[in-house]
């Protein structure tokens, strides 16, 4: 591996590791939508 | 644990705003880093590593820190809210602990020849403490939620801020001719171009750390208060469905 590789490597994992956190966090996002929908779900059958 | 405690300050930062300072800061700080800053003499172009490594590690330093802040805050004021806050920070600056210790072995590599150098204090007492902080997770996730697992954790967290000041100060302690210091008595060893785009490189990092920091605390705010009407409905009357049913 030539130097310049190692800067691209290194710069590289710090990118990944956000890359992937964004997907956690999105997934996250996404489970929470769903939790929301549910539990409005319920209180609009609760109400009527 | 109750919402009211958990959200009883509301933030000052509005959190896009946070986040879209993070990412420009953090482009202006890839164009520093790679077309502004000159090339090193000795190490050439990969001493450009350091322009992350050196603010990502700083950066964990600073979390784990604001972790036993906060781990400290609850314990003297019982406040439940400051439990969450130091367990955000804690995971913080274990992803940054993470991330030191990935472009650090790169760098060595590069520079060294070697992914890891035992020999070097500063190395293993890193590694120390980012284990230390690994085992808070294990400890935190063992015991059941609530004041008492609260109170364990923000101990635990204390306990390690004593091992950053060590970390930090170990290759000036000790002779330790393996890793580099770039900043002893006599200041910045490096050019005013190289300093200014290590300052900007590290503000970059740091911003970029509050913005997670935030959006996680606020994910996992989220999630409490979800939990907490989730309780209230099923306790009105009908069945409510389990959370992932």
């Amino acid at each position: 591996m030539s130097q310049s590789d190692y800067v691209v490597a290194a710069y590289g994992v710090v990118f990944v590791t956000l890359l992937i956190y964004v997907v956690i966090i999105a997934a996250k996002l996404a489970r929470l939508e769903r939790e929301t929908s549910e539990l409005a779900e319920l209180a609009r059958r609760k109400r009527g | 644990m109750s919402t009211s405690s958990l959200n009883s300050r509301p933030s000052k930062l509005p959190v896009p705003a946070i986040a879209a300072t993070a990412a420009a800061l953090v482009g202006l700080a890839i164009v520093f880093a790679f077309l502004v800053a000159p090339e090193d003499a000795d190490q050439g172009i990969s001493q450009r590593i350091f322009y992350f490594h050196v603010p990502i590690a700083l950066t964990a330093y600073a979390c784990f820190g604001w972790g036993a802040w906060k781990a400290l805050r609850l314990l003297w004021t019982r406040e439940e809210r400051y439990d969450l806050e130091s367990y955000v920070g804690v995971h913080m600056g274990t992803i940054f602990g993470a991330l030191t210790l990935a472009t650090g072995s790169i760098w060595a590599k590069a520079s060294w020849g070697h992914w890891w150098v035992w020999d070097s204090n500063q190395l293993v007492l890193f590694l120390v403490l980012f284990l230390f902080y690994s085992a808070y997770f294990m400890l935190r996730f063992s015991i059941d939620e609530g004041p008492r697992r609260a109170n364990v954790s923000a101990v635990y967290a204390l306990f390690g801020v004593a091992l950053i000041p060590v970390s930090f100060f170990a290759i000036r302690l000790a002779e330790d001719f393996i890793h580099p210091t770039t900043f002893n008595r006599d200041g910045p060893q490096m050019t005013g171009t190289m300093f200014l785009t290590f300052c900007i490189c590290w503000l970059a990092i740091s911003v970029l750390a509050y913005a997670l920091y935030r959006v996680e605390l606020l994910g996992k705010r989220l999630d409490t208060n979800l939990r907490e009407l989730r309780e209230a409905l099923s306790g009105v009357g009908s069945t409510v469905p389990e959370r992932g049913s």
